[in-house]
């Protein structure tokens, strides 16, 4: 470690480091409000390390013995992240008052929980990425806990049992890359690849690394959500607090699409493992969409139902992943792993928006069902406004980020060869419509519960409009999103 | 180029919607805003139809804005203009816009909502027919769905909730082939481009200049299809009309005019400027080669529409299954592009093109007065009226102009689209339109004996204090009647301009 070292990895540690100040800060402090202006101002510190890296890379990129690295990718997902963080912690300001006593211990799991998705994001060698994973995932099953009812318990037991389940897959993958390359270095292993001639020289020939290739994306796609790992996201959506939820289906899923995306594109993004493992994502992507919005169509809590849309939108990521050059006749064609860093921004803006409407309007209601979300536009009109412009976007209704995004990653698909896929994917879309506009209808159509008007407090209220006003910028003014994904991605993808 | 006017005229009833919703609170001046605003558009596109330079053709009024979205997987630019195809179209939205903003004045139901969702759906038809880029033509087409949704099922009758989804999921299932259709398009390599026409002065080579004996992405055949199909459902043509009696049905009278006026010729207009114009060269398959196709699904329409027309007892879905029949005689005329002996001649087109004006008109004039009977008799259900001649004389003058002109009578703007498309088409398909041609019969004969049940006949005591039209009912009836009339008698005023847009997209 030198100072080198240090500045890479700047971003993580100070936002570990931050979940710490926040854990003595409750010890000494009585009051909980200033914890939570500490941990969102506090996040300035790692916004401003990741903006010095992004101005002012060192080179190397790469620190620490070569398992850290601050390129492009890793600080585009800082900065995601980070800004997911600070939103929901904005906005889960009146909500985590339930938290009674424990309100410092819960802003202190999600940062620390953050540094371990920061760290997933930048890390170059798989066995860092095994254990940012475990840092990332650990905070998560308490904080799922948190409201320590029973289904609230449920949830974090099942998240954590899930977890290690598909970590021990994970690993079991990571094994298979090690031992068909050599190394654990991510680059280490496209090096190794392609110094093998044929198929021959390979343990196990190339069945052994698509064996890996294989458990890894099953190890992340738990994290991910995509079916057929998607079994614990509805039971820990419904139980989960709202906030944590929305950290969940938003951060979480931006570092495990980072992660594999890294682990695709470079370490086994040759020609000929491309076409491979794009079919195999081809396939999945195809399976999440489906189970995902099929089983959405059902649901009458809202949590529940915006669980099953995370796998559908899942999905949709992964039909960018499986856009590959290998597929396409154009020259560095990159649209694909673009198409998914746009999507994730759109899908980020969109799902913080519609949580903390949600969180804003049950807050007062407390109740999580649909039926419960009867008249509210009359209750509460711009809330109502912004939660259905969200589900617009979700559903992919122009001029919204998702619109955009979907078109992006279909565009990619039909691009490489994929044309199947972009049609499963609209009719897809299609079949998600029901289930959004249902929620819709009835916010605008129903009778009310009751008249009592609903007002949100400042802080969610202003949370919920920062995130609608960014759906619709991406939506209408896409270009420089669009370039930033560009960059990210390009130095990624051989 | 940037002259900003189309721009203007797209999104003065956003703006307006916009206006509404953060200063409007009173419901009498939200509706007269409302109206002022659409009313002024009309003027705003009247004078841009009067403006449009026949004779040079071409595009014009060109708003382009080039960097919107110029990463190389999706070159979009913010590009409207007028051509001739599209200045008719721009015209009949903005007509229908105004005579549905009128009508909307009995609106009491959560108004201001009303009227924002009204004027949100008149910046979405007129970017529809103005966008000549293909990822925006594709987002306006989108965004009509949203206030559609809204209007139908808030405002409606009936089954709107259920009418309601079934209109967005037939229309969303449409269009989300046209996405994979577009894409497929661009991603061709030679293509490159998401401009839907080719406009010299500002070096743009469009699409149907691009997909010229090239390689596509796809098949041809295949995007054709993946593109006819949004176009089909929106229309509708025979199978996919299902949604539209359910649709028109549940609807108020204002979104009826605007869904039957505007919204289905949207299809047309798809299909005229897209499924024709750019397919006509490109390889291995040619929007020729599938003319019989449409030939046949227009004479399906025609007949079959007027059919299941005879057996309504009410009086909006016996509208809106005569929009199917109606909407075939489009069908069939583009079905004319297949030509004879190697040489298209226009004049199917140009028929067809005249009929989507004309039938807008009529079936907003026909909606319009179905809706003042419904506002004063409370029913729909043809046997329940009759013989409410005496007691609603301008009412029923205005529904038998709208009828007599929906089954063609000379001196009505129908007859001119009819006859243009059968003369147009009867060379190249003489079968079917001997057959199509029968739809006009069919036509006279469920236009009047519907006529004859629900205006004159015994009357229903029930019906006798039933008070007229008053003068500010008749606005937008009297707006459709000249235009109707008009047209029927000048018809040059829009086939002049529809001779120029069409030569242009059908390169003849």
């Amino acid at each position: 470690m030198n100072s080198h070292d240090l500045l890479l990895l700047s971003p993580e540690l100070s936002v570990a480091a931050l979940g710490l100040v926040v854990i003595i800060a409750d010890l000494i402090l009585d009051k909980k409000t200033p914890l939570i202006w500490l941990a969102v101002l506090g996040l300035s510190v790692p916004l401003a390390f990741t903006l010095i890296l992004w101005f002012d890379t060192p080179s190397p990129e790469v620190g620490v013995f070569g398992t850290v690295t601050a390129d492009r990718l890793a600080l585009f997902f800082h900065f995601l992240l980070i800004g997911t963080t600070a939103a929901v912690i904005v906005a889960g300001a009146t909500y985590s008052r339930k938290f009674v006593g424990f309100q410092g211990e819960f802003l202190a799991l999600m940062l620390l929980s953050v540094s371990g998705m920061m760290l997933l994001a930048a890390s170059r060698d798989i066995i860092t990425a095994y254990v940012a994973l475990e840092v990332s995932a650990l905070p998560v099953a308490a904080l799922a806990a948190f409201l320590r009812t029973d289904r609230s318990l449920e949830a974090g037991f099942k998240f954590l049992m899930l977890s290690g389940l598909s970590s021990a897959v994970l690993l079991y993958g990571l094994v298979y890359l090690y031992g068909v390359t050599g190394t654990t270095d991510i680059a280490g292993m496209l090096e190794a690849i392609n110094g093998m001639d044929s198929d021959g020289d390979r343990a196990f020939g190339s069945g052994g690394l698509m064996l890996g290739v294989v458990m890894v994306v099953a190890g992340f796609g738990f994290k991910m959500a995509i079916a057929p790992f998607q079994m614990w996201v509805p039971d820990v959506y419904e139980g989960a607090p709202t906030p944590v939820v929305a950290f969940l289906s938003i951060a979480s899923k931006s570092a495990a699409f980072a992660i594999v995306l890294r682990v695709l594109y470079t370490a086994v993004g040759t020609d000929g493992l491309a076409e491979d493992w794009s079919t195999l994502l081809a396939v999945l992507a195809a399976i999440t969409m489906t189970v995902g919005n099929l089983l959405a169509l059902g649901q009458q809590n809202i949590k529940r139902m915006l669980g099953y849309s995370t796998v559908a939108h899942a999905g949709y990521l992964l039909v960018g992943l499986a856009a590959v050059a290998a597929n396409s006749d154009s020259d560095g064609f990159i649209a694909g792993p673009q198409g998914v860093l746009f999507y994730l921004v759109a899908y980020a803006v969109t799902n913080l928006a519609v949580f903390f409407a949600i969180i804003a309007i049950t807050n007062r209601t407390g109740n999580d069902m649909i039926s419960g979300f009867a008249g509210m536009a009359r209750r509460a009109p711009l809330l109502s406004i912004l939660l259905a412009l969200g589900l617009l976007s979700l559903l992919g209704i122009p001029p919204t980020a998702g619109f955009l995004g979907k078109v992006f990653v279909f565009s990619a698909a039909v691009d490489s060869d994929l044309a199947w896929l972009a049609v499963i994917g609209v009719i897809n879309s299609v079949v998600s419509a029901f289930y959004y506009l249902r929620v819709v209808r009835t916010m605008f159509l129903d009778e009310p519960e009751s008249d009592e008007r609903i007002t949100a407090d400042i802080p969610v209220w202003a949370a919920t409009m920062t995130a609608s006003a960014g759906l619709l910028v991406f939506g209408i003014a896409p270009y420089s999103l669009l370039e930033f994904a560009r960059h990210a991605v390009s130095g990624v993808v051989i | 180029m940037f002259e900003g006017w189309l721009t203007i005229v797209v999104f003065l009833p956003a703006a307006a919607a916009l206006v509404i919703a953060l200063f409007l609170r009173d419901d009498n001046r939200v509706r007269w805003f409302a109206i002022g605003a659409t009313v002024l558009n009309l003027v705003l596109i009247a004078i841009t139809y009067a403006d449009f330079d026949r004779s040079a053709g071409g595009v014009q009024m060109i708003d382009r804005y080039e960097d919107w979205i110029p990463v190389e997987g999706l070159r979009a630019e913010y590009l409207l203009g007028l051509d001739g195809l599209s200045a008719p179209m721009v015209l009949l939205a903005g007509l229908l816009s105004a005579v549905a903003a009128l009508a909307s004045w009995r609106i009491t139901l959560r108004v201001r909502e009303y009227f924002i969702w009204l004027l949100v759906l008149q910046t979405a038809v007129l970017g529809v027919f103005t966008a000549l880029d293909f990822l925006l033509f594709f987002i306006f087409w989108e965004i009509e769905l949203i206030p559609m949704f809204m209007l139908i099922s808030i405002w409606g009758s009936g089954r709107r909730h259920y009418s309601a989804m079934k209109f967005v999921i037939f229309t969303f299932g449409g269009s989300a082939f046209m996405l994979i259709g577009i894409l497929a398009l661009f991603l061709s390599s030679g293509v490159d481009t998401l401009a839907m026409v080719s406009i010299p002065s500002e070096g743009i080579v469009g699409i149907p200049d691009r997909v010229a004996g090239v390689d596509l992405l796809l098949p041809a055949g295949l995007i054709w299809f993946l593109l006819f199909a949004a176009f089909a459902v929106k229309m509708p043509i025979w199978p996919f009309h299902s949604w539209l009696p359910d649709a028109h049905t549940d609807a108020p009278t204002a979104v009826s005019i605007m869904l039957a006026g505007v919204l289905l010729k949207m299809g047309g207009y798809g299909l005229i400027r897209i499924s024709v114009g750019m397919f006509q060269e490109t390889k291995d398959f040619q929007v020729q080669d599938v003319a019989w196709l449409l030939a046949l699904l227009a004479v399906v329409s025609i007949i079959y529409g007027a059919i299941v027309t005879f057996q309504q007892s009410d009086l909006k879905r016996l509208v809106a299954f005569s929009s199917v029949s109606h909407m075939g005689f489009v069908v069939l005329g583009v079905s004319s592009i297949v030509g004879v002996g190697g040489t298209v001649t226009d004049a199917g087109l140009n028929g067809a093109a005249l009929q989507m004006v004309t039938h807008g008109t009529i079936t907003g004039l026909l909606f319009l007065t179905v809706g003042l009977v419904y506002d004063r008799a409370h029913t729909r259900h043809i046997p329940d009226l009759g013989g409410i001649a005496l007691r609603l004389p301008l009412i029923t003058v205005s529904m038998m102009i709208a009828g007599l002109a929906s089954l063609g009578l000379p001196g009505t703007s129908g007859f001119v689209a009819e006859i243009s498309v059968f003369l147009g088409t009867y060379a190249a398909w003489e079968w079917y339109t001997a057959i199509g041609a029968f739809g006009v019969v069919l036509a006279a004969g469920y236009i009047l004996w519907t006529m004859q049940r629900t205006f004159f006949g015994p009357r229903n005591d029930r019906f006798d204090d039933l008070e007229d039209a008053n003068f500010l009912d008749m606005i937008p009836v009297a707006a459709l009647v000249v235009s109707i009339i008009a047209i029927g008698v000048f018809p040059k005023i829009v086939t002049e301009v529809f001779k120029v847009g069409i030569s242009e997209v059908v390169r003849i």
